[in-house]
Protein backbone atom coordinates (compact mmCIF):
# COMPACT_ATOMS: atom_id res chain seq x y z
CA UNK A 1 0.00 0.00 0.00
CA UNK A 2 1.39 3.19 -0.69
CA UNK A 3 1.11 6.14 1.75
CA UNK A 4 2.24 10.37 0.76
CA UNK A 5 4.13 12.04 3.16
CA UNK A 6 3.94 15.71 3.26
CA UNK A 7 7.58 17.14 4.02
CA UNK A 8 7.67 20.54 1.66
CA UNK A 9 5.45 22.22 -0.67
CA UNK A 10 8.26 21.86 -3.09
CA UNK A 11 6.82 17.88 -4.08
CA UNK A 12 3.13 19.13 -4.88
CA UNK A 13 2.84 20.23 -8.65
CA UNK A 14 0.33 22.87 -9.58
CA UNK A 15 -2.11 19.37 -9.88
CA UNK A 16 -1.88 18.33 -6.51
CA UNK A 17 -2.12 21.57 -4.94
CA UNK A 18 -5.46 21.84 -6.78
CA UNK A 19 -6.34 18.58 -5.67
CA UNK A 20 -5.78 19.67 -2.28
CA UNK A 21 -7.52 23.11 -2.22
CA UNK A 22 -10.55 21.89 -4.24
CA UNK A 23 -11.04 19.21 -1.84
CA UNK A 24 -11.04 21.72 1.32
CA UNK A 25 -13.54 23.71 -0.48
CA UNK A 26 -15.73 20.91 -0.77
CA UNK A 27 -15.44 20.69 3.25
CA UNK A 28 -15.51 23.79 4.27
CA UNK A 29 -19.14 24.44 2.17
CA UNK A 30 -20.68 20.87 3.53
CA UNK A 31 -18.47 19.68 6.75
CA UNK A 32 -21.31 17.07 6.62
CA UNK A 33 -19.65 15.30 3.96
CA UNK A 34 -16.88 13.78 5.17
CA UNK A 35 -17.59 13.77 9.53
CA UNK A 36 -17.00 10.44 10.46
CA UNK A 37 -15.21 9.22 7.55
CA UNK A 38 -12.08 8.69 9.75
CA UNK A 39 -13.58 7.23 12.65
CA UNK A 40 -10.89 4.64 14.54
CA UNK A 41 -8.43 6.95 13.23
CA UNK A 42 -5.64 7.89 15.29
CA UNK A 43 -3.63 11.18 14.68
CA UNK A 44 -0.20 10.98 16.15
CA UNK A 45 1.69 14.75 17.89
CA UNK A 46 5.02 15.30 17.58
CA UNK A 47 5.70 18.58 18.95
CA UNK A 48 9.66 18.83 19.38
CA UNK A 49 8.69 22.54 20.15
CA UNK A 50 6.13 24.21 21.43
CA UNK A 51 2.92 25.38 18.49
CA UNK A 52 -0.20 25.44 20.52
CA UNK A 53 -2.05 27.01 17.14
CA UNK A 54 -0.74 24.52 14.85
CA UNK A 55 -1.37 21.56 17.10
CA UNK A 56 -5.11 22.97 18.26
CA UNK A 57 -5.69 23.00 13.78
CA UNK A 58 -4.54 19.45 13.29
CA UNK A 59 -6.13 18.39 16.41
CA UNK A 60 -9.69 20.04 15.64
CA UNK A 61 -9.37 18.65 12.31
CA UNK A 62 -8.88 14.93 13.19
CA UNK A 63 -11.59 15.28 15.41
CA UNK A 64 -13.82 16.70 12.36
CA UNK A 65 -12.87 13.83 10.68
CA UNK A 66 -14.42 11.37 13.52
CA UNK A 67 -10.92 10.16 14.53
CA UNK A 68 -8.62 11.33 17.62
CA UNK A 69 -5.08 12.25 18.56
CA UNK A 70 -2.39 10.82 20.57
CA UNK A 71 0.15 13.35 21.56
CA UNK A 72 3.75 12.81 22.86
CA UNK A 73 3.07 15.93 25.33
CA UNK A 74 5.83 18.38 25.66
CA UNK A 75 9.55 17.41 24.86
CA UNK A 76 10.36 18.16 28.66
CA UNK A 77 8.21 15.21 29.89
CA UNK A 78 9.31 12.67 27.52
CA UNK A 79 11.76 10.12 26.14
CA UNK A 80 13.74 12.76 24.41
CA UNK A 81 15.00 14.67 27.21
CA UNK A 82 16.04 11.39 28.24
CA UNK A 83 18.21 11.42 24.93
CA UNK A 84 16.23 9.46 22.42
CA UNK A 85 16.51 9.85 18.82
CA UNK A 86 14.20 11.17 16.22
CA UNK A 87 14.54 8.37 14.73
CA UNK A 88 13.64 6.34 17.75
CA UNK A 89 10.64 8.69 18.92
CA UNK A 90 8.94 7.94 15.43
CA UNK A 91 9.84 4.46 15.00
CA UNK A 92 7.90 3.84 18.67
CA UNK A 93 5.21 5.99 17.90
CA UNK A 94 3.90 4.55 14.13
CA UNK A 95 2.93 1.78 16.37
CA UNK A 96 0.07 3.98 17.92
CA UNK A 97 -0.95 6.28 15.56
CA UNK A 98 -2.08 5.52 11.89
CA UNK A 99 -0.56 9.04 10.71
CA UNK A 100 1.97 11.24 12.29
CA UNK A 101 2.83 15.42 12.40
CA UNK A 102 6.09 16.04 13.64
CA UNK A 103 7.33 19.68 14.35
CA UNK A 104 10.87 19.66 15.02
CA UNK A 105 13.84 22.50 15.82
CA UNK A 106 16.17 21.04 13.31
CA UNK A 107 16.02 21.35 9.23
CA UNK A 108 15.41 18.14 7.13
CA UNK A 109 13.62 16.83 10.13
CA UNK A 110 10.64 16.07 8.56
CA UNK A 111 12.55 14.28 5.68
CA UNK A 112 14.49 12.27 8.21
CA UNK A 113 11.78 11.22 10.08
CA UNK A 114 9.31 9.98 6.91
CA UNK A 115 12.32 7.60 5.85
CA UNK A 116 12.01 5.73 9.32
CA UNK A 117 8.23 5.20 9.61
CA UNK A 118 5.51 3.48 7.14
CA UNK A 119 2.39 5.51 7.74
CA UNK A 120 1.61 8.94 6.11
CA UNK A 121 3.83 12.09 7.82
CA UNK A 122 3.35 15.28 7.70
CA UNK A 123 5.85 17.93 8.43
CA UNK A 124 4.08 21.02 11.33
CA UNK A 125 7.37 23.05 10.78
CA UNK A 126 11.36 21.83 10.81
CA UNK A 127 13.65 24.59 12.05
CA UNK A 128 14.19 27.09 9.34
CA UNK A 129 13.07 24.34 6.71
CA UNK A 130 9.46 24.28 5.88
CA UNK A 131 5.93 24.21 6.78
CA UNK A 132 3.88 22.73 4.31
CA UNK A 133 0.37 22.90 6.15
CA UNK A 134 0.60 26.62 6.42
CA UNK A 135 1.34 26.92 2.95
CA UNK A 136 -1.80 25.04 1.75
CA UNK A 137 -4.00 27.17 3.79
CA UNK A 138 -1.80 29.95 2.98
CA UNK A 139 -2.28 29.27 -1.11
CA UNK A 140 -6.14 28.22 -0.14
CA UNK A 141 -6.43 32.11 1.76
CA UNK A 142 -5.24 33.69 -1.80
CA UNK A 143 -7.85 31.56 -4.26
CA UNK A 144 -10.64 32.71 -2.54
CA UNK A 145 -9.83 35.90 -1.67
CA UNK A 146 -7.60 36.74 -5.14
CA UNK A 147 -6.96 33.72 -7.24
CA UNK A 148 -4.05 32.22 -7.87
CA UNK A 149 -3.52 33.16 -11.38
CA UNK A 150 -3.01 36.46 -12.81
CA UNK A 151 -1.66 37.25 -9.24
CA UNK A 152 0.42 40.01 -7.99
CA UNK A 153 1.14 39.27 -3.90
CA UNK A 154 3.90 41.21 -1.96
CA UNK A 155 5.52 39.20 0.47
CA UNK A 156 6.89 41.72 3.41
CA UNK A 157 8.97 41.15 6.47
CA UNK A 158 11.53 38.67 8.27
CA UNK A 159 12.30 36.77 4.92
CA UNK A 160 15.16 35.68 5.98
CA UNK A 161 14.48 32.89 8.68
CA UNK A 162 10.50 32.79 7.87
CA UNK A 163 9.96 29.35 5.92
CA UNK A 164 6.73 29.85 6.07
CA UNK A 165 7.99 32.61 3.33
CA UNK A 166 9.75 29.94 1.66
CA UNK A 167 7.21 27.59 1.48
CA UNK A 168 4.37 29.96 -0.18
CA UNK A 169 6.92 31.44 -2.10
CA UNK A 170 7.86 28.23 -3.67
CA UNK A 171 4.34 26.83 -4.28
CA UNK A 172 2.96 29.92 -5.47
CA UNK A 173 5.64 29.25 -8.87
CA UNK A 174 3.10 26.46 -9.92
CA UNK A 175 0.85 29.69 -10.78
CA UNK A 176 1.11 33.06 -13.16
CA UNK A 177 2.22 34.88 -9.90
CA UNK A 178 4.33 37.96 -9.77
CA UNK A 179 6.18 37.91 -6.66
CA UNK A 180 7.59 40.96 -4.73
CA UNK A 181 9.99 40.40 -1.49
CA UNK A 182 10.09 43.56 0.69
CA UNK A 183 12.27 43.27 3.74
CA UNK A 184 15.43 45.01 5.03
CA UNK A 185 18.71 44.00 3.44
CA UNK A 186 19.72 42.00 6.60
CA UNK A 187 16.54 39.93 6.25
CA UNK A 188 16.19 39.29 2.77
CA UNK A 189 15.57 35.85 1.38
CA UNK A 190 18.20 33.57 1.66
CA UNK A 191 20.06 32.62 -1.44
CA UNK A 192 19.47 29.15 -1.74
CA UNK A 193 15.44 30.33 -1.91
CA UNK A 194 16.30 32.58 -4.66
CA UNK A 195 18.06 30.16 -6.28
CA UNK A 196 14.96 27.15 -5.84
CA UNK A 197 13.05 29.88 -7.17
CA UNK A 198 14.85 30.37 -10.27
CA UNK A 199 15.01 27.66 -10.93
CA UNK A 200 11.34 27.04 -10.57
CA UNK A 201 10.04 30.28 -12.41
CA UNK A 202 13.17 31.33 -14.55
CA UNK A 203 12.87 34.62 -12.14
CA UNK A 204 10.75 36.57 -14.21
CA UNK A 205 8.01 36.68 -11.56
CA UNK A 206 10.48 37.37 -8.80
CA UNK A 207 11.37 40.53 -8.09
CA UNK A 208 13.12 42.03 -4.75
CA UNK A 209 13.11 45.51 -2.89
CA UNK A 210 13.35 47.54 0.41
CA UNK A 211 10.44 49.12 0.54
CA UNK A 212 6.57 48.84 0.12
CA UNK A 213 6.08 52.20 -1.30
CA UNK A 214 6.93 51.35 -5.08
CA UNK A 215 5.10 48.05 -5.38
CA UNK A 216 2.33 48.57 -2.64
CA UNK A 217 -0.45 50.06 -5.64
CA UNK A 218 -0.08 47.10 -8.12
CA UNK A 219 -0.71 44.41 -5.60
CA UNK A 220 -3.43 42.08 -4.91
CA UNK A 221 -2.25 40.43 -1.97
CA UNK A 222 0.31 41.68 0.62
CA UNK A 223 1.59 39.14 2.89
CA UNK A 224 2.87 40.11 6.22
CA UNK A 225 5.57 38.75 8.70
CA UNK A 226 6.93 39.15 11.75
CA UNK A 227 9.93 40.86 12.05
CA UNK A 228 11.35 39.79 15.35
CA UNK A 229 13.36 41.65 17.93
CA UNK A 230 16.19 39.03 18.43
CA UNK A 231 17.22 39.41 15.16
CA UNK A 232 18.70 42.51 15.95
CA UNK A 233 21.27 43.47 18.13
CA UNK A 234 19.57 46.35 20.09
CA UNK A 235 16.89 47.76 20.65
CA UNK A 236 16.75 51.18 18.73
CA UNK A 237 18.04 49.51 15.61
CA UNK A 238 14.86 46.96 15.83
CA UNK A 239 12.66 49.59 16.59
CA UNK A 240 13.99 51.79 13.34
CA UNK A 241 13.94 49.07 10.58
CA UNK A 242 10.81 47.32 12.09
CA UNK A 243 8.96 50.65 12.12
CA UNK A 244 9.70 51.02 8.04
CA UNK A 245 7.83 47.53 7.89
CA UNK A 246 4.51 47.90 9.41
CA UNK A 247 0.83 49.09 7.83
CA UNK A 248 -1.62 51.03 9.14
CA UNK A 249 -4.53 52.95 8.26
CA UNK A 250 -2.33 55.84 6.11
CA UNK A 251 0.07 53.47 4.42
CA UNK A 252 -2.78 51.57 2.66
CA UNK A 253 -4.24 55.10 1.23
CA UNK A 254 -1.69 54.04 -1.76
CA UNK A 255 -2.99 50.41 -2.11
CA UNK A 256 -5.68 49.09 -4.12
CA UNK A 257 -9.15 48.51 -2.85
CA UNK A 258 -9.55 45.03 -3.33
CA UNK A 259 -5.97 44.55 -1.64
CA UNK A 260 -6.15 41.25 0.10
CA UNK A 261 -3.84 41.56 3.53
CA UNK A 262 -2.60 37.80 5.38
CA UNK A 263 -0.47 37.10 7.97
CA UNK A 264 0.10 34.14 9.46
CA UNK A 265 -0.28 34.97 12.99
CA UNK A 266 0.57 35.82 15.81
CA UNK A 267 1.05 39.34 15.07
CA UNK A 268 2.93 42.14 17.26
CA UNK A 269 2.65 45.63 15.71
CA UNK A 270 3.15 44.77 12.31
CA UNK A 271 -0.65 45.04 11.33
CA UNK A 272 -2.56 48.32 13.06
CA UNK A 273 -5.63 47.00 14.83
CA UNK A 274 -7.57 49.43 12.75
CA UNK A 275 -6.90 47.37 9.76
CA UNK A 276 -8.95 44.33 11.20
CA UNK A 277 -12.15 46.02 10.71
CA UNK A 278 -11.60 46.57 6.76
CA UNK A 279 -12.36 44.46 3.60
CA UNK A 280 -8.27 44.02 3.19
CA UNK A 281 -8.03 42.04 6.67
CA UNK A 282 -8.35 38.28 5.92
CA UNK A 283 -5.52 36.93 8.34
CA UNK A 284 -8.33 35.88 10.85
CA UNK A 285 -10.22 33.92 8.21
CA UNK A 286 -6.62 32.70 6.92
CA UNK A 287 -6.17 31.05 10.52
CA UNK A 288 -9.85 29.38 10.45
CA UNK A 289 -9.28 27.91 6.65
CA UNK A 290 -6.28 25.97 8.20
CA UNK A 291 -9.04 23.69 9.87
CA UNK A 292 -10.93 22.36 6.78
CA UNK A 293 -7.47 22.47 4.65
CA UNK A 294 -5.79 20.38 7.33
CA UNK A 295 -9.38 18.22 7.38
CA UNK A 296 -8.62 17.87 3.26
CA UNK A 297 -4.83 16.83 3.86
CA UNK A 298 -5.81 13.88 6.12
CA UNK A 299 -8.51 12.93 4.53
CA UNK A 300 -6.45 12.43 1.10
CA UNK A 301 -3.21 10.78 2.82
CA UNK A 302 -5.54 8.65 4.95
CA UNK A 303 -7.66 7.12 2.06
CA UNK A 304 -5.70 4.32 0.77
CA UNK A 305 -7.31 5.14 -2.77
CA UNK A 306 -6.23 8.93 -2.64
CA UNK A 307 -3.20 10.18 -1.42
CA UNK A 308 -2.32 13.84 -2.63
CA UNK A 309 0.09 13.27 -5.12
CA UNK A 310 -0.40 11.92 -8.87
CA UNK A 311 2.51 9.90 -8.41
CA UNK A 312 4.43 8.06 -5.69
CA UNK A 313 7.92 9.68 -5.24
CA UNK A 314 10.72 6.99 -5.49
CA UNK B 1 43.08 5.60 -24.77
CA UNK B 2 42.99 8.79 -23.79
CA UNK B 3 45.11 11.61 -26.26
CA UNK B 4 46.43 13.33 -23.50
CA UNK B 5 48.67 10.64 -22.33
CA UNK B 6 51.19 11.84 -19.87
CA UNK B 7 54.01 10.52 -21.21
CA UNK B 8 53.28 11.82 -24.89
CA UNK B 9 52.16 15.13 -24.40
CA UNK B 10 53.40 18.78 -24.09
CA UNK B 11 53.82 17.63 -20.20
CA UNK B 12 56.49 15.51 -20.28
CA UNK B 13 59.10 17.77 -19.73
CA UNK B 14 57.76 17.86 -16.35
CA UNK B 15 57.33 14.42 -15.57
CA UNK B 16 60.48 14.34 -14.04
CA UNK B 17 59.52 16.40 -11.26
CA UNK B 18 57.31 13.33 -10.19
CA UNK B 19 58.67 10.55 -9.57
CA UNK B 20 57.51 7.31 -11.42
CA UNK B 21 55.51 4.95 -9.52
CA UNK B 22 55.48 0.71 -9.90
CA UNK B 23 52.19 0.26 -8.31
CA UNK B 24 49.14 2.83 -7.59
CA UNK B 25 47.49 5.05 -8.91
CA UNK B 26 48.36 8.90 -10.63
CA UNK B 27 45.93 11.69 -10.52
CA UNK B 28 47.01 13.76 -12.88
CA UNK B 29 44.74 17.50 -14.10
CA UNK B 30 43.75 18.20 -10.65
CA UNK B 31 42.71 21.82 -10.80
CA UNK B 32 46.46 23.79 -9.65
CA UNK B 33 46.24 24.30 -5.70
CA UNK B 34 44.10 21.15 -4.91
CA UNK B 35 46.29 18.63 -4.65
CA UNK B 36 46.53 18.60 -0.91
CA UNK B 37 42.63 18.70 -0.73
CA UNK B 38 42.83 15.50 -2.73
CA UNK B 39 44.71 14.27 -0.59
CA UNK B 40 42.57 14.86 1.98
CA UNK B 41 39.42 13.23 0.80
CA UNK B 42 41.81 10.03 0.18
CA UNK B 43 42.52 10.36 4.00
CA UNK B 44 46.22 10.57 3.08
CA UNK B 45 48.55 12.36 5.31
CA UNK B 46 51.35 10.89 5.42
CA UNK B 47 51.18 9.66 8.69
CA UNK B 48 50.84 5.69 8.03
CA UNK B 49 53.85 5.79 5.89
CA UNK B 50 52.42 5.91 1.93
CA UNK B 51 54.85 7.01 -0.82
CA UNK B 52 52.81 9.99 -1.78
CA UNK B 53 54.71 12.76 -4.88
CA UNK B 54 52.55 15.85 -5.62
CA UNK B 55 53.37 18.14 -7.70
CA UNK B 56 51.93 21.42 -7.48
CA UNK B 57 51.02 24.02 -9.93
CA UNK B 58 52.84 22.26 -13.00
CA UNK B 59 52.62 23.61 -16.70
CA UNK B 60 49.99 22.23 -18.37
CA UNK B 61 48.02 21.55 -22.12
CA UNK B 62 44.90 22.01 -20.77
CA UNK B 63 45.13 24.64 -18.05
CA UNK B 64 47.60 27.24 -17.40
CA UNK B 65 48.71 24.96 -14.30
CA UNK B 66 47.64 22.01 -12.90
CA UNK B 67 48.53 19.36 -9.98
CA UNK B 68 49.70 15.61 -9.91
CA UNK B 69 49.28 13.52 -6.98
CA UNK B 70 50.75 10.10 -7.23
CA UNK B 71 50.40 7.22 -4.52
CA UNK B 72 52.23 4.43 -4.26
CA UNK B 73 50.45 0.91 -3.66
CA UNK B 74 46.89 1.96 -3.37
CA UNK B 75 44.37 2.08 -6.42
CA UNK B 76 41.27 4.57 -5.83
CA UNK B 77 37.80 3.13 -4.99
CA UNK B 78 34.39 4.11 -6.63
CA UNK B 79 33.70 6.25 -3.68
CA UNK B 80 36.93 8.45 -3.42
CA UNK B 81 36.62 8.76 -7.43
CA UNK B 82 33.27 10.33 -6.75
CA UNK B 83 33.77 12.32 -4.05
CA UNK B 84 37.30 13.57 -5.66
CA UNK B 85 35.01 14.55 -8.84
CA UNK B 86 33.86 17.51 -6.97
CA UNK B 87 37.15 19.36 -6.62
CA UNK B 88 38.62 17.90 -9.05
CA UNK B 89 36.48 17.41 -11.66
CA UNK B 90 38.62 17.36 -14.57
CA UNK B 91 41.15 14.89 -13.25
CA UNK B 92 42.10 11.56 -15.09
CA UNK B 93 42.83 8.67 -12.54
CA UNK B 94 45.63 6.05 -14.10
CA UNK B 95 46.00 3.04 -12.39
CA UNK B 96 49.40 1.99 -12.57
CA UNK B 97 51.14 -1.52 -12.61
CA UNK B 98 54.47 -2.16 -13.13
CA UNK B 99 55.35 0.70 -14.14
CA UNK B 100 52.28 0.68 -17.06
CA UNK B 101 49.09 2.31 -17.07
CA UNK B 102 46.66 -0.37 -16.74
CA UNK B 103 43.84 1.81 -16.72
CA UNK B 104 43.22 5.69 -17.58
CA UNK B 105 39.46 7.23 -16.98
CA UNK B 106 38.53 10.39 -16.43
CA UNK B 107 36.18 11.44 -13.09
CA UNK B 108 32.40 11.08 -13.34
CA UNK B 109 30.32 13.29 -11.14
CA UNK B 110 27.81 11.34 -9.25
CA UNK B 111 24.12 12.67 -9.06
CA UNK B 112 24.33 12.17 -5.27
CA UNK B 113 27.21 11.53 -2.66
CA UNK B 114 26.47 9.58 0.53
CA UNK B 115 28.06 9.37 3.88
CA UNK B 116 31.02 10.98 2.53
CA UNK B 117 30.74 14.90 3.46
CA UNK B 118 28.98 16.53 6.58
CA UNK B 119 26.90 19.13 6.40
CA UNK B 120 28.41 22.34 7.72
CA UNK B 121 24.65 23.78 8.76
CA UNK B 122 24.65 23.63 12.79
CA UNK B 123 20.75 23.28 12.65
CA UNK B 124 20.60 20.28 10.17
CA UNK B 125 18.96 17.37 11.40
CA UNK B 126 21.72 14.85 10.07
CA UNK B 127 24.56 17.08 12.85
CA UNK B 128 22.73 15.57 15.60
CA UNK B 129 23.03 11.73 16.83
CA UNK B 130 20.56 10.76 14.82
CA UNK B 131 21.07 7.26 13.12
CA UNK B 132 21.16 8.71 9.67
CA UNK B 133 23.96 8.71 6.45
CA UNK B 134 24.52 12.28 5.15
CA UNK B 135 23.17 12.47 1.63
CA UNK B 136 24.36 15.27 -1.02
CA UNK B 137 23.01 15.72 -4.21
CA UNK B 138 25.36 17.13 -6.90
CA UNK B 139 24.52 20.01 -8.78
CA UNK B 140 26.73 22.04 -11.49
CA UNK B 141 28.40 23.98 -9.53
CA UNK B 142 27.99 22.48 -5.80
CA UNK B 143 26.32 20.40 -3.76
CA UNK B 144 23.64 20.45 -1.79
CA UNK B 145 22.37 18.58 1.19
CA UNK B 146 19.13 16.84 0.75
CA UNK B 147 17.92 16.70 4.52
CA UNK B 148 18.11 20.87 4.64
CA UNK B 149 18.82 21.96 1.48
CA UNK B 150 21.65 23.79 2.17
CA UNK B 151 23.99 24.73 -0.99
CA UNK B 152 27.60 24.25 -0.43
CA UNK B 153 29.85 25.87 -3.22
CA UNK B 154 33.14 26.78 -1.75
CA UNK B 155 35.35 24.72 -0.09
CA UNK B 156 33.37 21.51 -0.39
CA UNK B 157 36.90 19.39 0.51
CA UNK B 158 36.26 21.20 4.14
CA UNK B 159 33.45 19.25 4.31
CA UNK B 160 34.73 15.81 4.12
CA UNK B 161 34.51 13.60 6.71
CA UNK B 162 37.19 12.11 8.17
ZN1 LIG C 1 22.04 19.58 6.01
Amino acid sequence: MRHDHLITSKQLSREDIETVLDHASEIDADPSSVAGRHAETLLGLLFFEPSTRTKMSFETAMKRLGGDIVDMGPVDSSSVKKGETLADTVRVIEGYADALVVRHPKQGAATMASEFVDVPLLNAGDGAGHHPTQTMLDLYTIRENAGLDDLTIGIMGDLKYGRTVHSLAYALTNFETQQHFISPESLQLPREVVYDLHQQQDGAGIREHDSLEEILPSLDVLYVTRIQRERFPDENEYQKIAGEYQIDADTLEAASDDLTIMHPLPRVDEIAPEIDETDHAAYFEQAHNGVPVRMALLDLLLSDDKGIRGEADE
Amino acid sequence: MSDEHDHHDGDADHELRVSKIRDGTVIDHVRGGQALNVLAILGIDGTNGEEVSVGMNVPSNRFARKDIVKVEGRELSQDEVDVLSLIAPDATINIVRNYDVVEKHRVERPGVVEGVLSCPNAGCITTGDEPVISRFSVLEDGVRCSYCETIVRDEIASLIDT
